[in-house]
């Protein structure tokens, strides 16, 4: 899919950024978040879009084969990892991610060369061994659940984490995010349902990126409702639409969201208006789309503002680039996998298995 | 003496006080019903889900994720095709996250024909459930083996399916339970809801005792060297049954093996006994066309081909569209006892 996406038959308004209402003057306005949180923000969606911008070129010079990723949702995704309550198990947020979210990895604070790893399919790729695609995280020490390829299976399992933090008090929550198209799946109705169960509701941030696409098909052209949170409303489920390309009011929305979550203990949905930079994914040839850049648009604001020079961000940028051309030479020259390691990871220590106490070994012997 | 259903609730009471788990559910498990074959009644973790078995299964990985030990249940398996995809992940997801998460849930499915189920409450499942890696399957057929692989099942920090073959669900085994009553009365009045209002029934645990019956274990339930019969589920009492009539009838004497644990399955069992007699037939009702005891029959033909005195057999369901009320129906498309042992027969006394 190359190029611009058809203007909507509803004159593109779906595609209307709509501020958050609670508080107009914020939405566009970088002054009322901190300065140093902007420049913050703005350094990992840099570093997050040139790591997967390299990684595009991997995808096309041979260094490795399919790509999938973020490049568009950044602003919002920065905004979500830094608000995370980072941490391991119940106490902590749980995070089922889709495939663009390497900048809400960044933001966690994930080096770049882990992302670099699994598009090198390196076997220290910490997240998948070198099995899976790019962006299919997985990380047991920051709750982030394994990234699987199959579209929606996030929203039936994220009921499961937040039924056993609600269960251990605190304020942990569960975060699940997909795509808009994705929210046709049985498994996102499954989310709202389990989560508002009477009485045992659960505290689940239920997030839709909407870049407007499936891989080619429109969202307006499959649903009727613009919005996919207008779904919520019959569960009770409260939500906003906010402008993903803007981090400053992806921020605002998703501290007010995560703080209705943490302290009521129910869920809450946000819907996302992102652009898709790079098209569906290296099959589509991941050209650059002529979409609306969320870093750039971040850019001119900070600059607007006086909150950073041009010499300061290309300076930010070089370092960026920097570090993800050390993370390609330093993950290239690690090992790949060895034909022994294919079942590896297959199994945990069991103590009441005869065949396999330790790892999968093959079939019975 | 337990049912295997009776067997199936001690063992979860046990896991719930004993061995870490926390959450007991699916559609009607919980109270006021326990579960429609009464496998869940009075467990303290035990609710009810909404009808929806992707929820189920999911959210039994989300619990086992954030540190619980889940026990789901999908009320019959011919309910869990809509979930495979989630099974395939709960099976890969440790391999394909390098290790980072364990995922300690057990699903249990009641499975198999002979309850007069028609097409949606006969289906097998073995055979799908053996082409997901990851997974560790067990179908016990005895209440015994059903307390100690449902133990097993908790204790394994790996997803295991439990499939309970529904036929046999009311069957008193042989062997008591570590901790359970002789007297099966007794044991009925301490653990079985009563009919009517249950609200304020509680019931009275007997002091149940651990006992783990191990993954990748066969039991031989008949010994001899005419033949070597491999089953599991419903089919294996009748194999027993079988053999017994074939030896006061003919004088022949069988080998019978318990598979219990369908992956990973006891390969040294088997094939020590084909070593022994040289002539095997596998059993199971599952559709015939990528049937699991095809797998062991290949297995079979690589490593005992010419060990083998006659022709090595698999006797399964009939591959049709499903299994018809009409008991004409179910009684042809899936093993019964005389079919079975006219097989076995057939196998012992083969010329070679
Ligand atoms: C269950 C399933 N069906 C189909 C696919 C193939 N597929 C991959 S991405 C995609 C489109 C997803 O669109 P959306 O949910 O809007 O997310 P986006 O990629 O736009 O972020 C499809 C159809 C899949 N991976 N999983």
């Amino acid at each position: 899919m190359r190029g611009k996406p058809p203007a909507p038959a509803d004159n593109g308004k779906a595609r209307v950024f709509q501020p958050a209402k609670a508080n107009g003057e914020r939405s566009l306005s970088v002054g009322s978040l901190a300065r140093e949180r902007c420049l913050e923000i703005h350094r990992i969606m840099v570093r997050a879009r040139l790591m997967e911008e390299r990684m595009i070129g991997m995808s096309k010079s041979g260094e490795g084969y399919f790509w999938i990723g973020g490049p568009g949702e950044e602003a919002f995704n920065a905004a979500l990892g830094l608000q995370v309550k980072k941490g391991c198990g119940p106490g902590y947020d749980y995070l089922h991610l889709h495939y663009r979210n390497s900048a809400t990895m960044v933001a966690l604070g994930m080096p770049l060369v882990d992302g670099i790893r699994q598009m090198n399919m390196k076997f220290t790729d910490p997240h998948s061994a070198g099995r899976n695609f790019p962006g299919h995280y997985a990380d047991k020490a920051w709750n982030v659940i394994p990234v699987s390829s199959v579209i929606e299976v996030q929203f039936a399992m994220a009921a499961g984490t937040a039924h056993v933090q609600k269960r251990h008090g605190g304020d942990g929550l569960t975060i699940v995010v997909g795509g808009e198209a994705g929210a046709a799946e049985g498994d996102f109705a499954s989310c709202m349902i389990w989560s508002t169960r009477p009485g045992k509701e659960l505290p689940v941030l239920i997030i839709v990126m909407n870049n407007g696409w499936g891989i080619s098909t429109t969202h307006c052209s499959q649903h009727a409702v613009k919005h996919v949170i207008e779904r919520g409303k019959p569960f009770g489920i409260p939500g906003e639409v906010v402008d993903g390309n803007d981090p400053v009011a992806s921020w605002f929305a998703i501290e007010k969201a995560m703080k209705y979550c943490r302290k009521e203990r129910k869920p809450y949905m946000l819907e996302a208006m992102v652009s898709r930079l790079y098209g569906h994914s290296s099959s589509s040839g991941a050209p650059r789309a002529d979409e609306p850049d969320c870093i750039g648009q971040f850019e001119e604001k900070l600059l607007a503002n006086g909150w950073i020079d041009q010499e300061t961000i290309d300076k930010i940028h070089a370092e960026a680039e920097a570090e993800v051309e050390a993370g390609v030479a330093e993950s290239g020259a690690e090992p790949a996998p060895k034909p022994e390691d294919i079942e590896r990871y297959t199994y945990a220590d069991s103590r009441v298995d005869k065949i396999y106490p330790g790892d999968y070994t093959g079939l019975p012997e | 003496m337990a049912t295997l259903v009776q067997a199936v609730r001690m063992a979860l009471h046990y896991g719930e006080t004993h061995l870490g788990v926390t959450d007991v559910f699916g559609e009607d498990v919980g109270p006021p019903l326990g579960g429609i074959f009464t496998a869940t009644q009075g467990l303290k973790t035990a609710w009810n889900s909404p009808l929806d078995e992707r929820g189920i299964v999911g959210t039994a990985m989300g619990i086992a994720y954030a540190g619980g030990r889940p026990v789901c249940e999908i009320q019959f398996c011919d309910y869990g095709f809509n979930t495979i995809d989630l099974l395939k992940i709960a099976g890969n997801q440790r391999w394909a996250g390098a290790g980072n998460y364990d995922l300690p849930m057990v699903l249990m499915m009641p499975s198999g024909s002979g309850i007069r189920g028609s097409l949606y409450h006969s289906h097998s499942f073995e055979s799908w459930a053996t082409r997901l890696p990851g997974w560790k399957i067990v179908m016990p057929s005895n209440p015994f083996d059903g307390y100690g692989m449902m133990l097993s099942a908790i204790a394994d920090p790996n997803p295991v399916m439990v499939l309970l073959p529904k036929a046999l669900l009311r069957m008193r085994g042989a062997k008591l339970i570590p901790g359970e009553p002789a007297d099966q009365d007794q044991l009925r009045k301490m653990i079985d809801a009563p009919l009517g209002d249950r609200s304020k029934w509680q019931p009275r645990w007997p002091d149940l005792k651990e006992c783990f019956i191990p993954f990748g274990e066969a039991e031989l339930r008949r010994e001899g060297t005419s033949a070597t019969i491999v089953s599991y589920g419903r089919t294996l009492p009748l194999c027993v049954e079988a053999a017994d009539q074939l030896g006061s009838e003919h004088g022949l004497k069988f080998d019978v093996l318990d598979l219990r644990s369908i992956f990973p399955y006891d390969w040294k069992a088997i094939s020590a006994s084909v070593m022994k007699t040289g002539r095997v037939l596998f059993v199971n009702e599952d559709t015939e066309v990528t049937n699991f005891g095809e797998h062991l029959l290949r297995r079979v033909i690589d490593e005992h081909f010419y060990d083998l005195l006659v022709r090595p057999r698999v006797l399964m369901g009939k591959h049709v569209p499903g299994i018809g009320l009409n008991q004409v129906y179910e009684q042809n498309t899936v093993p019964q006892l005389p079919q079975i042992k006219q097989a076995m027969h057939a196998v012992a006394t083969e010329d070679a």
